[in-house]
């Protein structure tokens, strides 16, 4: 009897091996474990053995069904285990097929520019100020210390309207005025963003519209040591902490002293090349000491009163930011562009 | 302005370096665009002894190094024929070292041909085998390098150069002749190697735009001596009275006028080194007459103008000539050195005798009395005019010129007689001619020359540096500025080369400049502003346009910024053909660049539409925004009214095409609607109606204009066929939206109030109706809402339906409705009652029957 049991469970034992799948391993259950399986029968027929048979079969008996009852239990487990493994194979997906296409909006190159100087700015403490595009000449030229006919006025290709005396502003500067004499004589510090117009034929490298931003500066101790400690903040910040930045003096009708901000060309690291135009420098921004007579018809009396203006160009900063060649592409729109930035 | 190094020198001990020049003269504001080198060594790249580390070039460099062992100066002692070429000729040259023989074709030395030893031999550039110069033949400059060749049966291996090959000029008409006394043998570059800076002179700077000019800041701002050129002549013809008169009608425009006269002249070439210096410095040499002009305009500042003396003698018939300035009679015209008639306007000041005008002051000059060949005799002006009427002259007469570029920048009449004396001596060591005794001289109105008066304190108040009061006087009185100082007080006189200095608070801030520049910008500290805080403003329009900004681009939408110019042509295309316009007058341009730019616009959306129409062949998607300004003219005020416009496009696919099963719908009237609900939503503005509208840019019956409250804003549609067919477009459905962002805007309350959020479940349920077709689902939702009360928080539609089951003419609106309190939960027999509430008042209201 005994050796019938041991017999069972080898046999029991192969054949859970060749039961691959649920219903096989229910059938060895059946076969093996069931009532009416052959381990049934000897512990049906138990009682009929003699008592000190019994004892030794019982336990046996017992013995080989806890072995196969836990031998079902792992081999079901490893069938599931197989089975979930198998449908995992089957659901694996080719990662490098490409993701699903979201359309999405982007704020204009030149709009992007603008917002990070302007954010600059503001952490400085400059607020912005808007004015109109359609402007007056005496706003853009006159009371910036260009009377009629003033050969400075050259320095500004102008659009002029069919309306005697009213013109596209051909800089953002008519804004200072309007400011100054808005708060005088509180003191002043705000930014000027705006578009400006050029009578100028469009080429890769000039638009007849552009945005500029200005800066104005005014108050009772504002030097031109300030005005370089603050644009070389600013450029640190817009640039990166390492920009080398240089000051040199020009001329702007509006401003006096006047000077011209350069920066080290990040194209090659002021070397030499096509972007610097082989100097090593990039004009960045135009700057100076707002001209007393500026300053007296914004209504600050300029004995007491000083301040600095300055002004940049965000398409011309974006493009030299990201090389590109022809200043065109920003009112061209073509959504290939556009969808770079 | 081109500057030869050679010219500075003569008034300027220089010892830096070229590129040190280039760059002292940028940083004071003289900014030196390139530097040429013509002979003289090209930089090795690193220039020493510089602060801030730069390494780079600093100035674009070009231009050719002339090699001291390969091109020199040498000696050509015969010209022969060629024996195989009639259009050759053979030299016989010496180069210090050796004869040899050239074989050229340069016309300059055939009337030299089979003439035997030439007793004064012809000086040339002498290039030797292996010298690198510039290709003679080739368009531009490109190097070549000699090498030996058989020319028609004569080896040649060497060559005389051109000013092309050297890199002096273009001109490849024939070889150089040098001035008899340059030394045979000589390095070329020795004798007359020299670089060339190229400055780009400010509207202020007139002082700088000239030789002297520079050389004098180039002084200023290296210590060094300035020598002035000298203004001595010698004099021993007839006193000048007894030749010529003059008589000044308008001081205020023409403050000084000098007269100097030669005769016995003869209008030959100029010297070599006087041609080169002009050529060099971009001027064409002429006669040595004109070319003496030009020499002491560029060398000094001032522009001189010759009249034939004889031209305008016998305009007089032989009476002692006077000149007049004086502005035009009506009617009068003069025909210009460049052959045009040219009217004149009333502000056009003239240079005349008594017969009439000879010349636009200060601009351009006369053909009748111009110097030619035959003049024996001069008549030599140096004239101060108003600068400002000098360049409103130049406007108007459309016109350019070396005078006019200097007289428009304003040049001091001090420097007329200078001028004058300094030409006047040239012309007589050049010709040999004899020179009136003295100058004719009207000087009814002398400039005063700004006294300025300047503390340490301005300098702190506006340099933020610390200067001691002779440290200022040193500074200003090395740009030659009379200085006294009394205690704390400079008293800066300006110096008579300059006008470009005003008075009190404006001449302050002029010094201020004087002394930045030379101090060095470089030198100021960086500091940051200690002023008092300005009081703070907000900008809640642009705070809320970026808003807007922002959230346009959230819902997938790609900002663009288009032209504001624009035609009236090009604007019409957003309407349908033979539209009426609106009535706002337009901002014309007085001067328009192109013709399909000539007015501010009046529609964003025909801007938009533009873009749209660029992009649809690149993209079958398209989904833009734009936020800007049009420019309505209005009738009373010339200034237009600036209105802020935001204009939506949309066409093409819902979703972007992908490998995986897409939504392939079309955006249609209902994907714009949702972004402007969503937009409007997200300002929190409240009481907003689409409502059914007509406007010739949209489908009649796809169109709406939006309301808040009883505010219009705008209209949004699909863009009606007849528009689409005005742009190169695809059939594509294309949706629009043209709101007056302005108005919005301006509605957008400063706060709002958040709705509590529900603790209790709310009860959802469905409500489908069958109403009339023409009935609108806005006036359906309304009522439900109103019948609905305050437990009814939700209505959504989810489906409409028309077909066989509900008959013609009808549709089915079927709603999911939320009913929620906010302090319980609601019961069956609540939710129920409010049900019951609604249905009837829909079948009363709008006859509509509850669909089963």
């Amino acid at each position: 009897m005994l050796d019938r049991l041991d017999r069972i469970e080898k046999d029991a034992a192969r054949a859970l091996i060749a039961a691959k799948d649920e219903a096989a391993l229910q059938g060895w259950k059946t076969k093996f474990l069931g009532r009416s399986s052959e381990l049934g029968e000897i512990f049906d027929g138990l009682r009929e053995l003699p008592k000190e048979e019994r004892r030794a079969v019982g336990k046996r008996v017992n013995e080989v069904k806890t072995s196969l009852e836990s031998a079902h239990q792992a081999r079901l487990q490893e069938l599931h285990h197989d089975s979930m493994m198998q449908s995992l194979r089957e659901e694996r997906l080719d990662v490098t097929l490409p993701g699903r296409p979201i359309p999405r909006g982007r704020i204009h190159p030149a709009n992007q520019t603008l917002r990070q100087i302007l954010a600059i700015w503001a952490d400085m403490g400059f607020q912005v100020y808007r004015s109109r595009d359609v402007e007056t000449d005496e706003y853009n030229f006159g009371l910036l210390n260009m009377p009629p006919h003033h050969p400075a006025r050259d320095m500004w290709d102008t659009f002029f309207t069919n309306e005697p005396g009213i013109v596209l502003r051909t800089h953002t500067s008519p804004g200072q005025i309007h400011v100054m004499r808005e708060r005088a004589p509180e003191p002043v510090r705000v930014v000027l963003p705006g578009m400006c117009y050029r009578y100028e034929q469009i080429t890769a490298r000039a638009e007849i519209q552009f945005n500029q931003v200005e800066g104005l500066a005014v108050g009772r101790a504002i030097t031109l040591a300030d005005l370089k400690g603050t644009l070389i903040n600013f450029a640190r910040r817009f640039f990166g902490q390492g920009v080398r930045t240089r000051f040199r003096a020009d001329h702007f009708p509006f401003t006096e002293p006047s000077a011209e901000m350069d920066i080290e060309c990040f194209v090659c690291s002021g070397q030499g090349c096509s972007i610097c135009k082989h100097t090593g420098w990039l004009e960045i921004l135009g700057c100076g000491m707002v001209h007393p007579t500026v300053l007296a018809n914004g209504g600050y009396d300029p004995e007491k009163y000083s301040g600095f203006a300055f002004g940049m160009g965000p398409e011309r900063i974006t493009m030299l930011k990201h090389r590109i060649e022809d200043i065109r592409h920003f009112w061209a729109n073509d959504l290939r562009f556009l969808e770079q930035f | 302005m081109r500057v030869p190094f050679s010219w500075l020198q003569d008034f300027v001990k220089i010892d830096i370096s070229i590129e040190e020049i280039a760059r002292r003269l940028t940083m004071a504001g003289l900014e030196v665009e390139e530097v040429q080198y013509v002979g003289l060594p090209l930089p090795s790249g690193k220039t020493e002894g510089r602060a801030g580390g730069h390494s780079g070039p600093e100035t674009k460099t070009t231009g050719l190094a002339w090699e001291p062992d390969k091109i020199v100066v040498g000696s050509i002692l015969e010209v022969m024929s060629h024996p195989n070429a009639d259009r050759l000729v053979l030299c016989r040259l010496d180069d210090g070292e050796q004869e040899h023989t050239l074989v050229t074709g340069a016309p300059n030395l055939f009337p030299f041909k089979d003439k035997g030893a030439l007793s004064h031999p012809l000086k040339v550039a002498y290039a030797r085998e292996g010298a690198r110069i510039f290709d003679g033949h080739s368009t531009g400059q490109e190097l070549t390098t000699l090498k030996r060749a058989e020319i028609r049966g004569v080896e040649s291996y060497s060559m005389a150069c051109s000013e092309k090959e050297l890199g002096i000029s273009d001109d490849h008409e024939g070889v150089i002749l040098l001035d008899e006394d340059a030394p045979t043998g000589t390095p070329l570059v020795d004798y007359m190697g020299d670089a060339v800076f190229d400055i780009a002179v400010k509207p202020n700077t007139a002082r700088v735009a000239s030789i002297l000019g520079v050389a004098r800041e180039l002084a200023a701002l290296t210590g060094a001596k300035l020598k002035e050129p000298s203004y001595n002549v010698t004099s021993k013809g007839s006193p000048i009275e007894t030749l010529v008169e003059i008589e000044i009608q308008e001081p205020e425009l023409n403050p000084r006028f000098v007269l100097g006269y030669i005769e016995g002249i003869a209008t030959g070439p100029s010297p070599y080194w006087m041609q080169r210096r002009l050529t060099l410095a971009g001027m064409r040499p002429i006669n040595c007459i004109v070319d003496a002009t030009n020499y002491v305009m560029l060398e000094i500042g001032e522009p001189l103008h010759a009249f034939d003396y004889d031209a305008l003698a016998s305009r007089t018939e032989g009476a002692k000539p006077k000149i007049i300035t004086r502005l035009p009679e009506s009617g009068e015209s003069l025909t210009t050195l460049d052959g045009e008639q040219r009217q004149l306007d009333d502000f056009t000041v003239l240079v005349c005798d008594t017969a009439g005008p000879l010349s636009i002051a200060g601009v351009i000059g006369g053909a009748e009395t111009e110097v030619g060949e035959q003049t024996k005799r001069v008549l030599l002006e140096g004239a101060a005019w108003d600068f400002i009427n000098i360049r409103r002259t130049l406007s108007a007469q459309r016109i350019d010129s070396e005078a006019s570029y200097r007289f428009s920048r304003g040049v001091h009449p001090a420097m007329a007689d200078r001028a004058v004396r300094r030409a006047l001596e040239l012309m007589r060591s050049l010709t040999g001619g004899t020179v009136a005794q003295g100058l004719i001289d009207a000087y009814p109105l002398p400039p005063k020359d700004p006294v300025v008066e300047i503390t340490p304190e301005d300098v702190q108040r506006w340099l933020g540096i610390d200067l001691k009061p002779k440290e200022m006087a040193e500074i200003l009185r090395r740009l030659q500025f009379e200085v006294e100082t009394k205690g704390n007080t400079v008293h800066a006189r300006t110096p008579d080369h300059r006008l470009d200095i005003g008075e009190g608070n404006v001449g302050k801030a002029d010094l201020m400049e004087e002394i930045a520049r030379q101090y060095g910008y470089d030198r100021i500290p960086e500091t940051l502003i200690t002023d008092e805080l300005p009081p703070l403003y907000g900008n809640p329009d642009l705070v809320l346009e970026e808003r807007v900004r922002d959230l346009l681009v959230s819902l997938g939408l790609q900002e663009v910024i288009t032209y504001r110019l624009t035609s009236i042509q090009r604007e019409a295309r957003h309407l349908p053909p033979a539209s009426p316009r609106d009535d706002k007058p337009y901002v014309h341009l007085a001067n328009p660049i192109t013709s399909d730019r000539v007015v501010m616009r009046h529609s964003l959306l025909a801007s938009v539409l533009e873009i749209v129409e660029r992009n649809a062949h690149v993209r079958d998607r398209i989904a833009l925004f734009e936020i800007g300004p049009v420019f309505l003219g209005s009738e009373e005020g010339a200034l237009p009214d600036e209105v802020l416009k935001l204009v939506i496009a949309l066409t093409g696919p819902r979703a972007l095409p992908t490998w995986q099963d897409t939504d392939e719908g079309r955006m249609d009237f209902f994907d714009l609607k949702g972004i402007l609900v969503e937009l409007l939503k997200d300002l929190h503005l409240e009481n907003i109606r689409f409502e059914p509208h007509e406007h010739p840019s949209f489908h009649p019956g796809k169109c709406a204009r939006v309301m808040i409250a009883d505010k219009h804003v705008g209209y949004l549609g699909e863009i009606h066929p007849l528009v689409r067919e005005n742009y190169d477009l695809p059939e594509t459905p294309l949706m629009a939206a043209d709101m007056n962002l302005q108005t919005i805007l301006a509605g957008v309350p400063e706060r709002y109030d958040l709705a509590q959020v529900p603790t209790f479940p709310p009860v959802l349920e469905d409500l489908a109706i069958v109403v009339e077709e023409e009935l609108r689902a806005q006036e359906v939702e309304d009522q439900i809402r109103s019948a609905g009360g305050s437990m009814l928080v939700d209505v959504r539609l989810f489906d409409l339906y028309r077909g066989d089951q509900i008959g013609a003419g009808k549709k089915s609106l079927a709603y999911a409705l939320t009913y929620q309190a906010p302090d319980r939960t609601l019961t069956d027999e609540e939710v129920a009652k409010v049900r019951g509430r609604i249905i009837k008042h829909l079948e009363k209201k709008l006859k509509s029957k509850l669909r089963s």
